[in-house]
C-alpha cells in the first residue's frame, strides 16, 4: 500500500449505548484507500459498513459510548478536529456521501437546484447565482434535465432523485465520496443507468469513492477494490478483480456461492445461521461459528494476514501462501 | 398483553410514576370504603339533610384537627342529655305534677368558648305549660341564672339570644360571658367542672318533660368540618371520590374507546362513511363545549347521567379522531392488512383485531390523562350550580362554599380547600402515572 | 481442514419432472382499471393498471412474472387473490368464472390461494404471537376446534422448519429474524392448504446469505404439495431457480411470455433484452465497460404511449408502426410469445402498408 493514500484509517472504533448493551458497530477497524480508486464495501445486514461510513464522516447517533481511532485525509488526522472545525472544513468540501435511499432523503420544500446549490453556498462561501449556476452544471453532468432546477422533489421520479442525490454530493468536488446502496432502491434498468453515469462520474473525476453495498453484483460494477466486512471487522480487503475470480476468506467464499447466476447453471448455497450480534460479539474469529473450516486456532481472534498483498483475516492463511484447494 | 405488563414493569421504575399510583390507590381505597361505610342511598338522604339529621352539629366550623396546630384550642360540641350516664335527674313530686331536677356537669378545657348553648325542651302537657329554671355553676363556684321560662310543646332555648341573661352578665354576650373568667381584664375562658341545673316544674298528672337536653355546639367538628347547613362534610368529601373517580374513568375510557371505533370504522370503509364521520366530528369540533352544557343543564336536566352521555358524546367526536385517523390511514396500508384480506378475512375483523390492537398502546397514555380532565370538567360544573342537584360531590361543596356560604370572604378555607385539595390529589395522580406511561409507550420522549 | 465438498448439479426443472397438470388458472384479456377522481368528484382518467393480460396457468407449474415497479404486476397480482375487482376480462379457477362467485365462493377461493408477501416483518401483525398470526386463517375459514388448529399450526411450521414450535410460537414477529419471519408468512400462506401460492418479491428484502435459503424451502414446498406459483420478481437472476416459463410484465402488459431457458438464452423482444443486460453476475469484467440499457423511466400508467407502450425508450423503434399500431401477439418459435412488431413474419408487408396509410 502505497503511503500516499488520500484516507488512512487506523483502529477505528465506534460503540454506541442502546437499552440492550454496548453495540460495537465498528470494532478496531484499519484502512486505507489510495487517490482515484474506487472501494466496495460488501456485507450483510448489520455488518457495520454503514456505521463504518458514518464514523469516517462523524455522522454519530446521540448515545455513542465510544468514538476513536484516527482518521487521515490527505495526511491531516480529521478526528483531531473539533465538531465545528470538522463541519466547516470536511464534511462536504472534502467528503461526501450518498446516504441510503438518498431520493427519499431530499427536501421536500426545497426545489432540487437549491438544495445542489446549497453545500456551495454554505461551504464554499458562493453567491446564490453562482452557485446555482454550477447545479445547472452539475445537473447536467448527471443526466437531469436542466429545467428540472426548480422542480421539488416529489416531481421526479425515483431515479432522477437519486440522480439530484448524487449530483449534491458531487457538488463541492470533494476527494472523496461515500456512497452507501446507491441503487438498492430503484428499479432494474434504473439502476444500470445510475450504474453507468457512476462508471463515467469515477473516470471523470480524480476523487476516490467508497461504495457501500450488499448486492454482490452491483459492487462487481464499479470495485477497483473489494473489501468485505462481517460483524464489524473488515475480513477481506484486495483487488476486485481476483476477489471475483477466487475470493480467499470462508465468510467471502460463501457469499459469492450465495449469489444466484443468471448466465451460469450454478447451485447457489446459502450459509447457514445468523450474523452474530454487535452486541456482544464472540471472542476469537467472529465467522468461525458458521465455517465450513472451523479449527482450534479459530478461537483466538486472526490478525490480517498478507497474500501478494491481498489482506485476509483468517488463520487458514496464516503461512502466507493461497490455499490449493479453496 | 406482553406489551401491557412490560409497560407496567417499565413504569415502576420511574419514581413519579410510582407516587402517582400510590396517589391512585388510595383514592380506590376512599372510594371502596366509603362505598360500605355510608350506602349510597344514605348518602343521598344525609346530604339532603335538615335540622333532624344535622341539628346537633355546629355551624360551619373547621375539622377537628385544626386544634393540633393551634395555640388556643377550639371546642369540641358537648351534648348533655337526661340519659346520660353522669346527669343527676331528681324526680320529685310536686303540688300538681312533678319536679324534674338535672344536673349535668361537664369538663371544659378548651380556650374558647362554644359556639351557643342550647337547652331543647320536649314536653307533654294538656293545658298548662311546665315552667323551667336554668341554673349555671362556674368550676370557681359562681352561680348564675341563666333562664327562667314556661315551656310548651317543643321549645329551644338559645343562650345567644337571650338578652335578659345578656344584661345580667353584664352587657357581654351570654356564650363568652357564661364561660368568661371573672378575674382578668381580658375575655377569656375559664377551664374546669362547669355544672348546669335544670330545674322544671309540671303542674298536671300526666305532664312529662321528656327531653331537656343541653347542646353546647363546638367550634370544630368531625374529620372535615361541617357548613351552614350543619351538615358534616364527611359525606361529600368521601362520596365524591367514586363519584369523581367513576366520571372521569368512564368519560374518558368510553371516548376514548369510541373515537378509536369511530376512527378506525371510518378509515376502512373509506367513502362516505369516512366523509360522514369527519363532518360530524369538524362540527362538533366547533361547538363551543360548556356553553352547550350550560344551556343543556340549564333547559333539560342537571342529573350527572345526562351530563356525562353530552361529554362523553361531543369529546368522542373531536381532535381525537382526526389524530387516530392519521394513524390508522398509516397503518391501513400495512402488508399485514392486506394479507389479512388475501386469506378472506371479514371487514370487522380487520377493524377490530388488527387495527386497534396496533394503536392501543398509544391510548393507554391519553387514556390516563384525560381522567382528570373529566374530573375537573365535573367539579367545573357543579361550582357554576350545574351540577347533580343531590349528588355530593367535591364541586358540590365548592358551590356552596363560595357561592352559598361566602366562605373565602367569611374565612372559612377549610370548605373550600378540602374538595379542592382532593381534585388536585387526583388530577396529580392521574397525571404522574400519565407521563410516565406517555414516556414508556413514546420512546422518543425518554430523554426528556 | 478439507473442505466438505459440495455437489455442484444442474438445477432440478422445479415441476419434479411429474409436467404441469390440469389447468388451474386461466385469465383472458384481463383489465384492471383505477379511476382517478379529481377532488373526489370528476372524472380525470383512469390508471390503467393492468391492461389486456392472458395466461393460463396449470397444477404443479411455476411461473414468473418479472417487471420494475410500476408495471402493474402488484395489481396484477391482487386481482388474482381477489382483493381487487376486474374492470374487465375474466379469471377461470378450476373451471369456474369467479365474477360469478357468491360470497362464500369468495372465502372458499382466498383459502385455496396463498399469499407470500415481500416485507416478511410488516406482513406479520406485531401485537400478536406467532401462533396466533398462523391460527387467524383457520378462525378466519371456520376452523372451531382449537385443538385442531394448534394441530394444523405444527404441522405447517414443520414443513417451513421452524422448530421446535414450542420455541417459536409464544414469541412476538420482532423476536425473530428477517428469514424466520419470512417462513412464518409462508406457514401462513400453507396453512389453508392452497392449491396456488402467489409470492411477490419473497425474498427481497433478506439478506444474500437468506435469499437462496427461503427460495429453496418455497421450491420444496412446491414439489412436495404439487402447488403452482407465481412468484412475481425483478430480480431475474433467481428465476433460474424457480420456474419454468417466464412472463415479463411492461406498462400494464405481458411482452413477453417464454419457458425459462428459451428466454435467456434468446430473448426476443427488447425490454426483455434490456433486462438481461441489465443483470450482472459477480464478475470484475462490468467494471471495464458500460451496460447497454435504454434510458429512460417505466411509463405512467395513466397516460401510456400509444401503441407498443415501450417505443420511447426502444433501441429497435420504428416509426410509423411501433408508434402507431399495437402490436399482436406473435410466436417466433413454438410456445413463445412475444408482443414486438420486429417478430411479424410479414414485417415488410406491414411496414409498406403502414406507409402507405400515412400518405
Amino acid at each position: 500500500m502505497e503511503n500516499n493514500a488520500l484516507l488512512n484509517v487506523e483502529g477505528l472504533k465506534l460503540y454506541f449505548r442502546t437499552s440492550r448493551g454496548t453495540v460495537q458497530a465498528v470494532d478496531d477497524v484499519d484502512f486505507k484507500l489510495p487517490k482515484h480508486e474506487a472501494v466496495v464495501f460488501i456485507g450483510e445486514s448489520g455488518c457495520g459498513k454503514t456505521s463504518f461510513a458514518k464514523a469516517i464522516l462523524r455522522l454519530l447517533p446521540r448515545n455513542v459510548l465510544e468514538y476513536s481511532g484516527r482518521v487521515y485525509l490527505n495526511e491531516q488526522d480529521t478526528m483531531q478536529m473539533d465538531d465545528d472545525e470538522f463541519r466547516n472544513k470536511v464534511r462536504w468540501v472534502r467528503m461526501s456521501m450518498v446516504p441510503q435511499a438518498a431520493m427519499n432523503s431530499l427536501n421536500p420544500v426545497l426545489k432540487v437546484g437549491d438544495q445542489v446549490a446549497e453545500p456551495l453556498i454554505i461551504h464554499l462561501d458562493l453567491t446564490k447565482a453562482e452557485a446555482l449556476e454550477r447545479s445547472k452544471e452539475m445537473f447536467k453532468k448527471v443526466g437531469v434535465p436542466v429545467d428540472f432546477l426548480n422542480r421539488y422533489a416529489f416531481e421526479l421520479s425515483g431515479g432522477m432523485r437519486q440522480r439530484v442525490a448524487i449530483a449534491m454530493a458531487l457538488i463541492t468536488n470533494p476527494e472523496l465520496i461515500i456512497m452507501d446502496e446507491p441503487t438498492s432502491a430503484l428499479d432494474l434498468l434504473t439502476q444500470a443507468n445510475i450504474m453507468n453515469l457512476l462508471k463515467r462520474i469515477k473516470k471523470e473525476t480524480d476523487a476516490s469513492f467508497i461504495l457501500i453495498t450488499h448486492d454482490i453484483a452491483t459492487s462487481s460494477e464499479l470495485a477497483d477494490r473489494v473489501i468485505v466486512m462481517y460483524a464489524g471487522q473488515i475480513v477481506e480487503d484486495g483487488d476486485a478483480k481476483r476477489f471475483f475470480e477466487k475470493p480467499l476468506h470462508p465468510y467471502s467464499q460463501k457469499l459469492m456461492a450465495s449469489v444466484p447466476r443468471l448466465r451460469e447453471i450454478v447451485e447457489p448455497e446459502f450459509i447457514v445461521g445468523q450474523p452474530p450480534s454487535l452486541i456482544d460479539p464472540p471472542k476469537g474469529c467472529r465467522f468461525a461459528a458458521r465455517c465450513p473450516f472451523v479449527f482450534d486456532k479459530c478461537k483466538q481472534d486472526p490478525p490480517m494476514f498478507n497474500i501478494n498483498e491481498r489482506l485476509v483475516k483468517c488463520w487458514l492463511y496464516e503461512s502466507g501462501k493461497e490455499r490449493a484447494d479453496a | 398483553m406482553q406489551n401491557l405488563k412490560n409497560g407496567f414493569k417499565l413504569l415502576l421504575k420511574y419514581p413519579s410514576a410510582v407516587v402517582g399510583i400510590l396517589l391512585i390507590l388510595m383514592l380506590f381505597a376512599i372510594s371502596i370504603y366509603t362505598i360500605f361505610a355510608i350506602p349510597y342511598n344514605t348518602a343521598i338522604d344525609l346530604w339532603r339533610g335538615g335540622e333532624t339529621v344535622w341539628g346537633h352539629n355546629p355551624k360551619v366550623v373547621p375539622p377537628v384537627w385544626v386544634n393540633w396546630w393551634r395555640a388556643s384550642k377550639l371546642p369540641e360540641t358537648i351534648i348533655l342529655t337526661m340519659e346520660d350516664e353522669n346527669a343527676l335527674v331528681e324526680r320529685k313530686p310536686s303540688t300538681a305534677g312533678e319536679n324534674l331536677i338535672i344536673t349535668y356537669t361537664f369538663d371544659f378545657q378548651a380556650d374558647e368558648v362554644p359556639q351557643d348553648m342550647i337547652i331543647n325542651f320536649a314536653a307533654k302537657y294538656t293545658n298548662r305549660s311546665p315552667f323551667v329554671s336554668v341554673f349555671w355553676t362556674t368550676p370557681d363556684g359562681r352561680e348564675i341564672r341563666v333562664t327562667e321560662q314556661g315551656i310548651t310543646f317543643t321549645t329551644s332555648y338559645r343562650a345567644i339570644q337571650d338578652e335578659k341573661l345578656k344584661r345580667r352578665l353584664g352587657g357581654i354576650s351570654p356564650d363568652l360571658a357564661l364561660f368568661d373568667n371573672p378575674d382578668t381584664e381580658e375575655i377569656d375562658v375559664l377551664k374546669g367542672t362547669y355544672k348546669i341545673v335544670i330545674d322544671a316544674l309540671t303542674f298536671e298528672e300526666d305532664s312529662v318533660i321528656t327531653k331537656a337536653e343541653v347542646l353546647l355546639h363546638g367550634k370544630v367538628y368531625g374529620w372535615f368540618g361541617t357548613d351552614t347547613q350543619r351538615r358534616d362534610l364527611t359525606v361529600a368529601i368521601l362520596w365524591g371520590t367514586p363519584i369523581a373517580l367513576a366520571f372521569g374513568l368512564t368519560a374518558s375510557f368510553g371516548t376514548a374507546v369510541f373515537s378509536m371505533i369511530f376512527a378506525a370504522v371510518g378509515v376502512w370503509y373509506g367513502g362516505w362513511v369516512d366523509e360522514l364521520i369527519q363532518r360530524i366530528t369538524e362540527v362538533s369540533i366547533n361547538l363551543p363545549f360548556l356553553s352547550l352544557l350550560i344551556m343543556i343543564g340549564t333547559f333539560y336536566s342537571r342529573s350527572i347521567w345526562t351530563i356525562l352521555l353530552v361529554t362523553v358524546v361531543l369529546t368522542i367526536f373531536s381532535g381525537a379522531i382526526k389524530g387516530y385517523r392519521a394513524i390508522f390511514l398509516q397503518v391501513k396500508e400495512s402488508p399485514y392488512i392486506e394479507a389479512a384480506r388475501a386469506y378472506g378475512s371479514s371487514n370487522t375483523r380487520i377493524i377490530f383485531n388488527y387495527l386497534i390492537p396496533r394503536i392501543t398502546p398509544l391510548l393507554i397514555p391519553s387514556l390516563v390523562l384525560g381522567v382528570p380532565a373529566y374530573v375537573f370538567l365535573e367539579a367545573t360544573l357543579a361550582s357554576l350550580n350545574l351540577g347533580d342537584p343531590v349528588l355530593p360531590t367535591w364541586g358540590k361543596v365548592i358551590q356552596n362554599a363560595w357561592q352559598g356560604g361566602g366562605a373565602v370572604y367569611n374565612g372559612y378555607y377549610y370548605w373550600i380547600l378540602e374538595p379542592a385539595v382532593l381534585l388536585i390529589i387526583t388530577g396529580l395522580g392521574f397525571a404522574l402515572v400519565g407521563f410516565a406511561l406517555d414516556r414508556i409507550y413514546n420512546p422518543r420522549l425518554r430523554d426528556i | 481442514m478439507k473442505a466438505k465438498t459440495e455437489t455442484k448439479t444442474a438445477i432440478k426443472p422445479a415441476s419434479n419432472g411429474k409436467g404441469a397438470g390440469d389447468l388451474l388458472l386461466s385469465i383472458k384479456d384481463l383489465k384492471v382499471w383505477f379511476e382517478l377522481r379529481r377532488f373526489g368528484f370528476g372524472h380525470a382518467g383512469y390508471v390503467r393498471a393492468v391492461d389486456g393480460v392472458t395466461f393460463d396457468l396449470h397444477q404443479r407449474e411455476a411461473i414468473a412474472i418479472v417487471g420494475e415497479s410500476g408495471c402493474g404486476k402488484s395489481s396484477l397480482m391482487k386481482t388474482i387473490l381477489g382483493i381487487n375487482i376486474p374492470t374487465k376480462g375474466k379469471i377461470t379457477f378450476e373451471g369456474k368464472d369467479i365474477n360469478l362467485y357468491n360470497k362464500g365462493d369468495l372465502q372458499w377461493y382466498r383459502s385455496q390461494v396463498g399469499y407470500v408477501q415481500q416485507d416478511p416483518f410488516g406482513s406479520l401483525a406485531p401485537f400478536m404471537t406467532i401462533q396466533r398470526i398462523l391460527e387467524e386463517p383457520l378462525i378466519v375459514h371456520g376452523v372451531k376446534d382449537s385443538k385442531e388448529r394448534l394441530r394444523r399450526v405444527h404441522k405447517v411450521m414443520e414443513e417451513v422448519k421452524l422448530t421446535p414450535q414450542d420455541e417459536f410460537m409464544p414469541k412476538f414477529p420482532h423476536q425473530i429474524s428477517g428469514g424466520q419471519q419470512q417462513r412464518v408468512v409462508i406457514a401462513r400462506a400453507m396453512i389453508l392448504e392452497p392449491k396456488l401460492i402467489v409470492a411477490d418479491e419473497p425474498v427481497s428484502m433478506l439478506d444474500a446469505s437468506v435469499r437462496v435459503e427461503i427460495l429453496k424451502l418455497l421450491r420444496g414446498l412446491q414439489e412436495t404439495y404439487n402447488l403452482a406459483v407465481i412468484y412475481i420478481t425483478h430480480d431475474l437472476s433467481t428465476v433460474r431457480y424457480f420456474s419454468e416459463r417466464i412472463f415479463v410484465m411492461y406498462a400494464g402488459k405481458l411482452v413477453e411470455k417464454a419457458p425459462m431457458d428459451k428466454l435467456l438464452k434468446n430473448p426476443r423482444h427488447p425490454y426483455t433484452q434490456a433486462l438481461l443486460a441489465a443483470t450482472s453476475d459477480p464478475d470484475a469484467e462490468n467494471a471495464t465497460h458500460y451496460k447497454d440499457v435504454p434510458p429512460g423511466e417505466p411509463p405512467s400508467l395513466v397516460n401510456p404511449p400509444k401503441a407498443c407502450r415501450f417505443h420511447p425508450r426502444c433501441p429497435e423503434f420504428m416509426d410509423g408502426l411501433c408508434n402507431v399500431q399495437d402490436p399482436p401477439e406473435f410466436m417466433p418459435e413454438p410456445d413463445y410469445h412475444t408482443l414486438c412488431w420486429l417478430y411479424d413474419p410479414n414485417l415488410e408487408a406491414t411496414l409498406a402498408a403502414v406507409k402507405q396509410d400515412q400518405k
